[in-house]
């Protein structure tokens, strides 16, 4: 059997397969192809999804549900809800979906050099019916998922999590087929985050496109992303790849693992970490660089997750962790820096004429 | 900015024990308040310190040059090329001290008229501009060559034969008061050709860089120069040759008479000892004229010495050559790198560019800042090098006459006297010469210059504020903006360095002169002499450099100066060889010592003092 048509390697994934793979795993493909370190992991495709709920004689069960549901009607809807999603996540995955599932998790375990590697499950939408990719997903990412029945519980509930009460509720409004919405799920390697942040292929305070800007804190992005804490800031010039500017924040928080219970939890930066610089400068120059290539792929300008792990004290690796096209910048008219003119000496005058603000 | 409050120019400081000091220096330089209408036009303007060209008081006959281009600018802006918004530039003394300020048109209404003569007459200079490049180095040649050939004679005891002879029919007193003048007269035209190009290049400079940031808010000057910079700029051709005759030291194999040689007069004795030793010495003399007519300093000052005044300047850096040639190190200039990082910044930053407009903007502007660029490099071996060392030297010579008949007793006391009081004395000078009769200087002028040495040493003692008067909305002249960078960012850290220099030093600012961190032990050299003392990583902190100090680039890790801005030589030099340099701090050979450590930031002019 041709086991690709159930799973696929994050690097076989491209644009492409939206319909397949989903966007977070079609996006996590392109990175990949672009040579961007992607911590490595597996789609588990639409064509799966499609297999459970036919093997658990769901496709015409959730079909049936959904028929004639008043959206207006809050209670029916979340009803309808809480059935289908509950029929789902008590459904069994046939042994040789499970089989192939399984074997795509031990090999990413094994290159992870971990056993039962700890692993993020994230739905990956083909949700073109939402107007945000980040809804369909937004309930639903598991970190920290070690194990293969751990997984497999996982993946079930990413997969109910296309039948929340507000996704049945939008689909109904919009007049959407429920059974054309599919959803693929990302099986991820987790990483440790040492330090991480967000960053942005031009500066969002000046629109300036050679510039990268890159905000960072210890531990998980959350802290940053969240905007809990002011982070340290880099700016690099993406031509030169020379550091511009940096601004060391005073760190208060930060989000990390308990080595104990593997639960992400928030606490206090040890006063001593709280106002030293969160990345190393080779690190930042590394992220610059991966930024450029990321805007280059796509042709736009992005804003990029993006994470290091360490496994040693002094040495760091550099992941990226998702990246969608900038909206603010991007989203203003193009008008020309100056009024175009016939030659040289014309600006030269126009130049002159204006000349320079002092005060 | 509003908060900006310069003091008012006639309530500047004045020093017990100079009075009278105004003497010393055109009368029409002085702020003056008895009239009251160029007293409110002193007030309103806005009058900033030139310690960019002077960062020491104005010896009475150098301000030669002060007058010489005080001329020159200002006329090409109001009379010949019509700048349409701006006219020339104003100049006032003050305890020794330039101050100038730009004058803006008044009238609005003179702007579309003034514009359109402008880019009629300016416009075909732009056009033409390697055609009238390629005459004004022609002319630049030509004077060069008048002025080395000037013959400044000493009166005899009694004419020669040959006056009657040849019925010449003038004496050698009048032949003196008339190569005076002419020293003086190609001295003068050296400076009206001087800014016949450079104010068209600073403008077409100065809308590229208005352009570039406009489109790209964070891009660094530094990246804007590097786009147009020169690659085969003569400024590097002195050290050039040095490292061709350190090169052809060793291949001769006379490489060992360079190092332990002893001073440049023994070399070059004992390389007339030998065959090859020759052949050597017939390249260092040709490389002399005109390379070694590099100053040693910026060359508006008469002690700027050039290289072929202290040969040893040239020869002990070429010793460091020698050494790292012997070393299998490589000394050329990475110019190759140089170029491909000029083009990708080009490339780069043209990629990044949004709309179809704005790249045929970029190509307009970037095709006319390439074209003029090279002569902003250049003009300044021609004149403030080559013209200028010359110039000096003839001016001694005339001093040494002075020095003959008692008028002054030291050549270098020349400096100290006017030249239009120069030319009075030789009046009085050929006069008694001619008459048998005593002349009246030597009664006058070695008092008189006592009285201004001791003036000039307490100008010296005396800090400048850096700007007088009232600070204007808007500028206009592109000299004040690309030479002196005035913006309100510039002004806000006058203010700035001024709350340093009062408190504890922990912390110094200067421009970005060329990017990159580093941190290193300094090494204070005040004059090029001392940098046989640089040891190797250091970092050279000196008053300004020039091309003679070209070798010390090959040791040091950075660069720091009293004096500069961005395109200044160090800055220039550091940025091709990629070290960080900060430059124009104003005082950092005053307030940091050797052996100090510091930390400097090449992209944001600070330095951290550390120990």
């Amino acid at each position: 059997m041709d086991i690709s048509k159930y799973v696929l390697l994050f690097e076989e994934c491209d644009l492409s397969m939206i319909q397949k793979v989903g966007g977070k795993c079609a996006s996590l493909g392109e990175l990949m192809k672009a040579r961007i370190p992607v911590p490595p992991g597996f789609a588990i495709t639409t064509a799966a999804y499609e297999l459970f709920l036919d093997e658990n004689g769901l496709t015409q069960e959730v079909a049936a549900r959904l028929k004639n549901l008043d959206e207006s009607r809050v209670d029916e809807i979340n009803q309808a809800s809480s059935e289908i999603r509950a029929s789902i996540e008590a459904g069994t995955i046939s042994e040789r979906l499970e089989d192939i599932i399984a074997e795509q998790y031990r090999s990413l375990a094994k290159r992870a050099r971990t056993p039962a590697a700890p692993v993020a499950v994230r739905s990956s939408a083909t949700a073109e019916d939402l107007p945000d990719a980040s809804f369909a997903g937004q309930q639903d990412t598991f970190l920290w998922v070690r194990g293969v029945d751990d997984l497999f519980d996982k993946i079930r509930k990413c997969w109910s999590s296309l039948f929340t009460a507000r996704a049945i509720s939008y689909r109904t409004k919009m007049g959407f087929d429920h059974s054309k919405v599919l959803l693929s799920v990302a099986v991820q390697k987790m990483v440790r985050s040492f330090t991480a942040g967000v960053m942005f292929t031009l500066n969002p305070s000046t629109g300036d496109a050679a510039t990268v800007v890159i905000d960072s804190n210890w531990g998980y992005g959350e802290s940053v992303v969240s905007g809990e804490v002011t982070p340290d800031q880099f700016q690099v010039n993406k031509i030169t790849m020379e550091v511009v500017k940096k601004t060391v924040s005073d760190k208060a928080i930060y989000y990390t693992t308990d080595p104990e219970t593997d639960e992400v939890k928030k606490l206090e930066v040890e006063t001593e970490r709280r106002t030293s610089q969160s990345l190393l400068d080779a690190e930042i120059i590394e992220l610059a660089k991966m930024a450029k290539l990321i805007e280059k792929h796509y042709g736009k300008p992005m804003d990029i997750e993006w994470a290091t792990e360490k496994s040693l004290p002094y040495k760091g690796e550099v992941f990226i962790l998702q990246s969608r096209p900038e909206t603010v910048w991007s989203q203003k008219e193009v008008k020309p820096v100056m009024e175009p003119k016939k030659s040289a000496i014309e600006h030269i005058v126009a130049g002159l004429i204006a000349g320079k603000k002092v005060r | 900015m509003a908060d900006l409050k310069f003091p008012s120019p006639h309530e500047a400081e004045r020093i017990a024990g100079t009075e009278g000091w105004e003497r010393m220096y055109p009368y029409h330089y002085q702020f003056s308040t008895d009239d009251p209408l160029r007293k409110k036009y002193e007030e309103g303007m806005f009058w900033f310190y030139d310690g960019l060209h002077y960062p020491e008081p104005m010896y009475p006959f150098d301000m030669i040059w002060d007058e010489a281009w005080f001329l020159a600018l200002s006329q090409y802006n109001t009379r010949i090329f019509i700048v349409p918004p701006a006219l020339g530039i104003d100049h006032r003394i003050h305890n020794g001290y330039i101050y100038i300020t730009p004058l803006p048109v008044a009238n609005p209404e003179d702007i579309p008229k003034r514009a359109e003569l402008f880019m009629k007459r300016a416009g075909y200079y732009y056009q033409n501009w390697d055609r009238l490049h390629d005459q004004w180095e022609e002319k630049m040649r030509s004077i060069i060559k008048k002025l080395a050939d000037l013959e400044i004679p000493v009166p005899p005891e009694m004419e020669d034969e040959s006056v009657v002879t040849e019925g010449l029919g003038v004496s050698t007193g009048y032949k003196l008061l008339k190569a005076y003048d002419e020293l003086i007269d190609l001295g003068i035209l050296a400076w009206q050709y001087h800014f016949e190009f450079l104010n068209l290049g600073y403008a077409a400079y100065v809308i590229f860089v208005d352009f570039c940031t406009k489109a790209f808010p964070d891009i660094p000057l530094q990246k804007i120069t590097q786009m147009v910079g020169g690659i085969d700029v003569i400024i590097y051709q002195p050290d050039e040759e040095l490292k061709k005759l350190a090169k052809l030291a060793i291949d001769l194999g006379v490489d060992e008479t360079v190092m332990t040689g002893g001073s440049a007069d023994s070399v070059l004795k004992e390389m007339e000892g030998s065959d090859k030793g020759k052949k050597w010495l017939e390249a260092f003399n040709a490389a002399r004229d005109p390379w070694f007519y590099v100053s040693t300093g910026t060359g508006w000052y008469h002690h700027d010495a050039c290289w072929n005044d202290d040969l040893d300047i040239p020869v002990s850096a070429m010793r460091i050559y020698v050494e790292k040639l012997r070393k299998g190190e490589n000394i050329e200039r990475p110019t190759a790198k140089v170029r491909e990082e000029r083009d990708r910044l080009i490339t780069e930053y043209r990629a990044l560019l949004k709309t179809d407009e704005d790249r045929q903007t970029y190509d307009q502007l970037l095709g006319t800042a390439k074209t003029v660029f090279p002569y902003v490099e250049n003009h300044l071996f021609y004149v403030e090098h080559w013209f200028h060392s010359l110039f000096w030297n003839k001016m001694r010579e005339v001093a040494r006459i002075m020095v003959e008949h008692k008028f002054i007793n030291d050549v270098e006391d020349v400096w100290y006297m006017k030249r239009s009081e120069i030319k009075e004395a030789l009046w009085d000078l050929v006069t008694g010469w001619a008459t048998g009769s005593n002349s009246r200087g030597p009664l006058v002028w070695p008092k008189e210059i006592a009285w201004r040495k001791q003036c000039m040493e307490k100008f010296r003692k005396w800090t400048p504020p850096d700007a007088m008067g009232t600070v204007p909305e808007t500028i206009s002249e592109p000299f004040t903006i690309v030479l002196w960078g005035i913006t309100s960012a510039s002004m806000a850290q006058w203010a700035r360095l001024k709350s340093i220099a009062s408190g504890d030093l922990t912390k110094m600012i200067g421009f970005p002169g060329s990017p990159g961190i580093v941190e290193g032990t300094v090494r204070v050299c005040r004059t090029v002499k001392e940098i046989g003392e640089l040891q190797e990583g250091e970092i050279l902190v000196a008053p300004t450099t020039s091309p003679s100090w070209a070798p010390a680039f090959q040791k040091i890790k950075a660069a720091v100066t009293d004096v500069g801005g961005v395109m200044c030589h160090a800055a220039i030099v550091c940025r091709e060889y990629g070290l960080p340099a900060v430059v124009g701090t104003g005082s950092a050979t005053s307030m940091l010592k050797t052996g100090q450590r510091i930390k400097l930031d090449g992209s944001t002019g600070e330095i951290d003092i550390l120990s």
